[in-house]
């Protein structure tokens, strides 16, 4: 056959399984968050729809896609129709540099697992996944409606204030590393899970996890659509398939963060015992497996936390950004920096990265409880 | 330490996500009525099957919201259908109308008409909310024994 159309071939079937993954990953999520939010508030979640609930998500949305789709009078018609395309598609682009497995070799070529594998891919990722704020301004924008407005707005705000936090927590493994690959980064955490960057990166981590939590728009940050204060925030005015994209923009991008940090932090397709990956596409199912099921638990603790914390208030939501995961990702990025240009080992990095975590936890702890007892 | 109570808040949601659940599945499952409950009326028989109803209309009459409309006849001494002198010939209570309040079994002198337990009431018509005798009357094999299950409640 010929090479051009091979090499076509194998991307489109590579994009058709990591689309079908995020896509997929949506109704299950759906479903995974009814259930295990209602387990931890002592009922049974859905359990009417098919056996266990299982089909619940599929109806609701069937009959979604039957609903009309209503245009509010007053909104502007191009960027009202353009948003929800906006919010979920960056996170599908995004997806793209995600690798799902080890590189395998098919008819004598070498596959590497993700859509897209270049020098630059984690830089790529936040580059595209941050337009989806264009979407949530956009579409509280050209809604015609002040609460949506407000809810577009405070997403912008929280975004950019959140973007720099997720950025500069990352640098720590960039210098670790020594590269911006995805594969590469993937590759070096290999051989059981004390490679895991998270050991070697433990502030980081925190701060990248509390960041990308705000910049997916979960509890305690998901004040860009706080019900209790802005009926529905920057998707009110959205109905029938419109709304359910800003619905499954919303998973989606859970699922994609969720791959991302488990990529970055706890090593990605490795499973955690030392296992060396062959080229066999078994292997690849291996990788993918795993990383799956990293993705789970980190999906499972978004939902845990959602069950436990109460949302934040807009102000400390900006206080927590700027005043405390700001300084303290400077804080991990310069020691980090020291550390590996002085070429010390690895568990030493892991070590100061904990202690400065629990003397910040401190401190902090320390501030509110003086401050709670100053007002009274 | 702000560490340890997040560790503790989260240990709460994980200890309820295996606690017992609360939840009545409700088709399936039902609740036991409190023995007072005051659902969808009923009208009581004698034991030997007279109606306990003697068409004195006083349910009517002080029912709040007029939800009970009431046609008294004589009834014949040779096949009398009520105790009484006369018995109720038309009884219809709307149940869209009527609040539940329980006036009509407090006013009652016979203890002939009573809160019973049913309380799915939904309907696809208007119509069918306006129950009568036939909807009410408790089947003549049930008998007194009816009476005995679902006493009055006793109000003050």
């Amino acid at each position: 056959m010929n090479e051009f159309l091979l090499d076509t071939l194998i991307i489109v079937i590579k994009i058709g399984v990591v689309f079908g993954l995020v896509i997929g990953s949506v109704p299950v999520l759906v479903l995974a968050e009814r259930k295990v939010l209602g387990w931890m508030q002592v009922r049974p979640g859905p359990n009417r729809v098919g056996p266990w609930g299982l089909l619940q998500t599929l109806v609701d949305g069937a009959k979604v896609f039957f609903k009309e789709n209503i245009i509010p009078d007053g909104v502007e018609p191009l960027t009202y129709r353009l948003a929800p395309l906006l919010v979920i598609l960056p996170v599908l682009i995004a997806a793209s540099v995600i690798p799902f497995g080890p590189p395998v070799k098919i008819a004598g070529r070498e596959i590497p697992l993700a859509i897209a594998d270049f020098d630059l891919s984690l830089l790529f990722f936040f580059a595209v996944a941050t337009l989806s704020v264009y979407g949530i301004v956009l579409a509280g924008w050209s809604s015609n409606n002040k609460w949506s407005l407000m809810g577009g707005l405070r997403s912008s705000a929280q975004m950019f204030s959140y973007e720099i936090t997720l950025s500069l927590s990352i640098v720590g493994i960039l210098l670790t590393s020594g590269t911006f690959r995805l594969t590469a980064i993937v590759g070096q955490q290999s051989g059981g899970f004390w490679h895991w960057n998270v050991f070697l990166q433990p502030l980081g981590f925190v701060l990248f996890l509390l960041a990308a939590i705000a910049e997916v728009n979960r509890t305690p940050f998901d004040l860009p659509e706080a019900e209790s204060e802005l009926t529905g925030g920057f998707h009110t005015e959205y109905s029938g398939m419109r709304f359910v994209m800003f619905y499954m923009s919303e998973y989606s991008s859970v699922f994609v963060m969720s791959s991302l940090i488990a990529t970055l932090f706890f090593g990605g397709y490795n499973p955690p015992f030392p296992y060396t990956f062959g080229t066999s596409w078994f292997d690849g199912a291996i990788g993918l497996f795993w990383l799956l099921a990293k993705i789970g638990a980190l999906v499972f603790f978004f939902i845990w936390l959602r069950g436990t914390l109460p949302r934040l208030r807009y102000d400390e939501l900006m206080m927590l950004g700027w005043k405390i995961l700001f300084p303290l990702a400077f804080l991990n990025l310069i020691f980090t920096a020291i550390l590996v240009a002085l070429n010390w080992p690895g568990w030493l990095l892991g070590l100061v990265g904990a202690g400065a975590l629990v003397l910040t936890d401190l401190v902090v702890s320390q501030i509110l409880w003086r401050r709670r007892r100053a007002a009274g | 330490m702000l560490l340890v109570e997040l560790i503790k808040g989260f240990s709460v949601t994980l200890r309820h996500m295996f606690r017992r659940r609360v939840t009545v599945q409700y088709p399936e499952q039902r609740r036991r009525d409190a023995p007072i409950f005051r659902g969808r009326h009923r009208l009581q028989r004698y034991a030997d099957g007279l109606e306990r109803c003697v068409g004195c209309a006083l349910c009517a009459s002080v029912c709040p919201s007029e939800a009970i409309y009431l046609e008294a006849a004589e009834n014949d001494p040779t096949n009398p259908v009520s105790p009484g002198e006369r018995y109720a010939k038309v009884y219809q209570i709307h149940l869209l109308r009527c609040i539940y309040c329980g006036f009509c079994e407090e006013a009652c002198p016979e203890d002939a008409i009573v809160m019973g337990p049913e309380y799915e009431l939904a309907a696809d018509a208007r119509a069918k909310c306006v129950i009568s005798k036939k909807d009410m009357l408790t089947p003549r094999e049930a008998g007194f024994g009816d009476y005995e299950t679902f006493p009055a409640p006793r109000i003050g």
